[in-house]
Parts: structure tokens; sequence; C-alpha cells
């Protein structure tokens, strides 16, 4: 009989053409997602080989990073951004690959267009230059970020060559408390591994947390994977998965379903399957999450207060310059702390359900006068679905606005950049510094402490907010 | 793109002891809006480097004539977040051919190696011997061998094996790259691909 294998094992298994002895394995990958900013050297490349694109129907071009959120309509005002759109619009042309441009009614962000149009299925293997591409794992594919290289190798070969990754399962068992969003489990899970706990594995999610989650709290977790060193994640798909994927424009159809739902279903850890490592968390522990410092693992419950230099692993130069560039001090509070910007968006917090959490607590309440905040919608798709569902009102009325899709703040490349040594509550991934523009604050969080920071102008629980509606 | 080939490296090396040094600051995002892969060196460690007037931040060792040569030698879990290969780029076109660390970071440790920039990982150990010998004499030389994988201290003599996987290792020594490898084994690929079902 077959030895017992992991979700990761088959789906990987099932996609290696080739093998090195003492090298990486030759993986065959089904979906390939492009974005103007990693991939113009890619084409030039295969230029100067003097090659095409091998499957240009598995490859999927959309702008996103480099994009403004404002009128989107005119002509992009930066000419270098402006020049580097032209050039995967140019490129996508010529090599026969789709490309949703600005302006295009399915653009938005990469990690968020993929799921929405069917694109990321179960069972695939799917990567793109940018290492949120851990996103799609959320449907029980293999999906990780790559480098401009292996865009290049994937764009002339359709092939990736990696060694196989060691594999982690993060069991997160129980229920989560009230206000505790997907956002938190991830920066929970990230706290307490490191940003490098698990670099060189490949997590698996799973426990009852993760069976309970919607398809988008999914991907918020997956997402956030690289974030603890990890190439990627992945969730088991369940019915969740079938149902949010069937009749999407990319997914099959009829009798192509069938076959699919047949290899999908094979698609779970067997039950003897061996990882190399393996965690468990119990759920009720978790807090709404909030970061203190530059890194993603410098996390910690909103109402405790910023760990000691002495008591925490690793090195302590690195803990103290980084609370130096936050501003803070070791053992302060962050509830209370004054802020100026929030941030709702990017691949990790920019979907539907985020804009409902966030209007969810502004409803009826005002955003404070020393807050700027840019909400800014994950695709064309998503910000349809605020307007549909009445949520654009609601934040209207609470005063305020929504910008058209794209990255934006999470990197920080076009004009929605937070200016030196001010504070942001942003729900994207990263507070490196500098991230969010040169000398920026970050603090990262899921959408419902940053709508409780919008309208009370500082750090706030939101389960306070919260209650005080219930009540 | 074929690389220059990688065989051994003997050099001063440049200490940043600094962990978790994450892309964004190797290099900052609005320096990602070049298509070609040119001058990302003047904008390495960019905001570490320079003040926002532009000017040098002369603290920051880069700036510091004190030390120079091909090896950085940075903290534990260097390279970390995103997926850039320009972070590689501003690190290959700076002058660097290896990083040394006690950690790296997937991603970078694989975008590195597909540019031709060695990174060798030693023990938490080790790397605190390189930094005390810069740090006694900035002008201290390493020997780095990707041959015998193999770091050494050459004032000292003191030596650490480093891992690297033998294809890559091939490539290094040969300036190979994975494309060319790929394209060699088309024909297998091309016959793997219809049998996939997605
Ligand atoms: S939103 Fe941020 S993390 Fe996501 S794809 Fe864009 S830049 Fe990358």
């Amino acid at each position: 009989m077959s030895a017992k294998k992991t979700l990761f094992d088959k789906v990987w298994d099932s996609h290696v053409v080739h093998q090195i002895e003492n090298g990486p394995d030759v993986l065959f990958i089904d979906r390939h997602m492009v974005h103007e900013v990693t991939s113009p050297v890619a084409f030039l490349g295969l230029k100067s080989r003097g090659i095409g694109v091998m499957h240009p129907e598995k490859t999927f071009a959309t702008a996103d990073h480099n994009t403004p959120t404002i009128n989107q309509h005119l002509p992009v005002a930066d000419p270098l951004s402006a020049n580097q759109l032209r050039m995967l619009e140019e490129n996508a042309n010529e090599y026969g690959i789709s490309y949703w441009g600005l302006g295009h009614e399915k653009n938005g962000i990469v990690h968020v267009v993929g799921p929405e149009y069917g694109i990321t299925q179960p069972g695939a293997t799917i990567v793109c230059g940018d290492s949120h591409t851990s996103t799609h794992g959320a449907f029980g594919a293999i999906a990780f970020g790559i480098g401009t290289s292996e865009v290049e190798m994937v764009l002339a070969t359709q092939c990736i060559m990696q060694p196989k990754p060691k594999s982690m399962r993060i069991n997160i068992t129980g229920g989560l408390q009230f206000g505790v969003t997907p956002k938190d489990v991830a920066l929970f899970i990230i706290s307490q591994l490191t940003t490098s706990g698990a670099t060189g594995y490949f997590v698996e999610y799973a426990g009852d947390v993760f069976k309970n989650m919607s398809m988008e709290g999914r991907m918020t977790v997956c997402n956030l994977s690289i974030e603890m060193g990890a190439r990627g994640g992945m969730i088991a798909p369940d019915e969740k998965t079938f149902h949010y994927v069937k009749d999407r424009e990319f997914t099959p159809k009829g009798d192509d379903w069938n076959t699919a739902m047949n290899y999908w279903q094979t698609l779970y850890t067997d039950e003897e399957a061996e990882f190399d490592k393996e965690l468990t968390f119990d759920g009720s522990q978790i807090e709404p999450m909030i970061t203190y410092g530059t890194n993603p693992g410098m996390g910690m419950g909103i109402s405790k207060d910023i760990p000691n230099a002495s008591d925490v692993k690793g090195g302590e130069a690195t803990y103290k310059k980084s609370l130096q560039y936050m501003k803070f001090g070791e053992g302060d509070s962050m509830i209370g702390k004054p802020i100026d910007f929030v941030f709702l968006g990017s691949c990790t917090n920019g979907r539907i359900e985020d804009f409902r959490a966030f209007a969810s607590i502004v409803k009826g309440k005002q955003k404070a006068d020393n807050v700027t905040a840019w909400l800014v919608p994950g695709s064309h798709q998503v910000e349809s679905a605020i307007k549909e569902e009445g949520i654009l009102d609601i934040l209207t009325e609470a005063g305020f606005e929504l910008r058209e899709p794209g990255c934006s703040a999470c990197l920080a490349m076009n004009d929605d950049k937070v200016p030196p040594g001010k504070l942001a509550v942003s729900t994207s991934n990263r507070n490196f510094e500098g991230r969010q523009g040169p000398g920026s604050r970050t603090l990262l969080a899921s959408p419902l402490v940053a709508a409780a920071a919008a309208v009370t102008g500082k750090v706030t629980d939101p389960r306070e907010l919260m209650e005080m509606e219930t009540a | 793109m074929a690389y220059d080939k990688f065989t051994t490296l003997k050099t001063t090396a440049v200490p940043l002891p600094i962990e978790n040094v994450d892309t964004d600051q190797i290099i900052p995002a609005r320096f990602l809006k070049a298509t070609e892969r040119v001058g990302f060196g003047d904008n390495l460690f960019r905001d570490w480097r320079y003040n926002q007037d532009n000017t040098p931040k002369e603290d920051f060792v880069l700036n510091n004539p004190k030390y120079s040569g091909k090896i950085l030698v940075g903290g534990a879990n260097f390279g970390s977040g995103s997926s850039r290969e320009h972070a590689a780029w501003a690190v290959y076109d700076y002058g660097f051919r290896c990083v040394i660390s006690s950690f790296f970071a997937d991603i970078f440790r694989g975008n590195c190696l597909n540019i031709g920039v060695l990174p060798v990982q030693v023990s938490a150990d080790f790397l605190q011997k390189i930094y005390a010998e810069i740090e006694k004499n900035p002008n201290s030389e390493f020997e780095v061998s990707l041959v015998e994988q193999k770091v050494t201290i050459l004032a000292t003599g003191e030596s650490e094996p480093f891992d690297i996987n033998d294809y890559k290792k091939d490539n290094m020594t040969n300036g190979f790259d994975d494309i060319d490898y790929l394209l060699n084994i088309k024909g297998n690929i091309q016959e793997f691909a219809k049998s996939t079902p997605l």
C-alpha cells in the first residue's frame, strides 16, 4: 500500500516532473500570476534568450503594486510607474497573456482576483512574484512567492526548481473569543513562532478554528504564512471551498467539474501521515492582536504591555533598535496611543468580509479628526460588493471615503505613503521600517482594531465598542 | 541569464550585525519601478544609508571607509520579507558576491543563488568569530571556497564548512542557471503537461 501522505505531499508529489539527486525537484506549475513590478526583467530575459512563454493560457497578469488608488481613469502621473505598467501591458500582448490592467473590470490585487475568478483551485500549484502568494493555499493549493529569475523560469518552462520543503502542521483547537478574527489568529501564531520559526517549512493549518473559518478568513491566515518564514501555508479543501470555487469564470464546468471534484476530494492529510513538526494552540487563548515593533513577530494581545528586552528571545540590541524606531518603550501599553493613519486593505484584509467587519464598528460613529483613513478594496469585485451591500453608505456617513483597488499603502510604491514619524494602524502584512513610506511607523492589526482606532483616534480594544453595541 | 562563475572568494568583509534584516531595508519598495536590472546597488540599504535629504548617514557601515570587501556579514534571519529579487540584485550590484549569516530567509536565499550571490550559512558561534575578527582588523581577509564548501578566517586559520546542494553548487561553479537546465528537459515537461488535470 502507498505510504500515508500529507495534503502537501499529495499536491507536491503529483506535480514533480523530475527529481535531481541532492538537488531541487522540477515542479510543474498550474497557474502563474504576474504583476508589473517583478516581471519586466523576466520578460527581458526571455527576449535575450530568444524564447517565448510556454503556457500563456496558464499565465494571468494584473497591475496592482504600482498603481494609484484615486483617479484610475486618468493617465498614471508618475512616469516610472506609467512605464512599468506599459511594459506589462506590452509583454502580455506580445506573449498572449490575459491582462487585467488598470481600469479593467477584473483588475485588483493579484491574490484577491485569483480566487475571485476561479484561477485559484484546490490541488493546484500556483506561483507569483510576490511572497504573499501563500494566500491561495486557503484552497488547498500549493502556492508560494518567487523571485524574478523564477518568474522567467516559469514563463519559459512552466516549471520551477525547488527543494521540497519540510512539513509543519499547526493545529488550533477550540473556539475563538468574541472580537477575535482570522488576522488575530495569524498574528498570534507569528508572535509565538517568530518571523523565522517556520523557515524551511510548508505549513498546514488544521483544527476547528480553521474548519469554522470562512474562505476569506482562511485566505487571511494563509496569506500571513510567509511572515513566520514559511514558504506557504495550506488548508485542506472542504465543502466550503468547493462551494466558493463553483461556477467562477475559470473553474471547470460540467464533466470537467466532476473530474476535478474527484481529485479535490482526495486532498486531505491521511490520518497517520507524519509532519516534520507539529504545533498545537488553544484558540480560546487568542486575544485581538496588535504589533508594536518592526516585524510581524513583534505582536501581542492588545491589552498586554510591550515585553522587556530581557524577556525576548533573540538579539536584545535589535529588539531595542526596533522599539526605538517605533518610539515605544519597554513595558508600554499600546492601548491609548494616539494614531495618525488607518489603512484598511491589502491582500491580507482587503476582501468584502474585512469591509463588513470595519463597517460594523464605525457604523453610527464618526472618523476621528486626527486620523487620515485609506480604505482600499482589494478588487473591483470587492468594491462593487461594498456598494451593493450598503457598506459604502455606512462608511460615508461615518466620514470615510473609499479608494480604488490596488496594493496601496501595503507597500507604498504609489502616493499612498504614511509620512515620516506618523503612526498607522494597518490591516496589511508588514510593519517593517519604512514599509508604508520612509520613516513611517506601522501597527498591524485586524479590520476591527483598525476601525476602533479610526473612530477613537487612538489604539482601542475593539471589544469595548462592540460590547457597547450589544449592551 | 548566465552569471559569473563562483569558485573561491578571498576578500575583506563588511559587518552588519543586525537580526531580521528584511528585504524592505535592503531595497525599499519605491526603488522597484525600474524595468531593467541596473543601478540597484545605489539604493542598497537606502534608508539606513542616507538621510531623507540624501546626505549619507555617517554611522551606517556602508558609509564607513574602514570597511570594504565582497562579503556582507548579516545577523540571523537575513533577507526576510518580500520575494523581490531586487534585494539580491542590489546586494550584487553594490559589489557583494557572498552573504554570510547564521540563518537566511528562504526566498532571499533562493534568489541569491539564482543570480550568483553565494549565501553562506554558518553557526552563530562562527558568525561571532567573524564579527570579532573584522572588529579587530577591518582589513582582515576571509576565504569562501565553494569548491570545498568552507569559509575560513585567514588571520586565525579557523574555518567552518557550509551546506549547498550539489546541483546549485554545480550551477554556480559553472555559471549555469536553472533555465538552461529546464530547457534541456523541455520534452519531459511538455509530456508531463499533457497529463495535468488543471
Ligand atoms: S497587497 Fe501588499 S502583500 Fe499583497 S500583493 Fe500587494 S504589495 Fe504584495
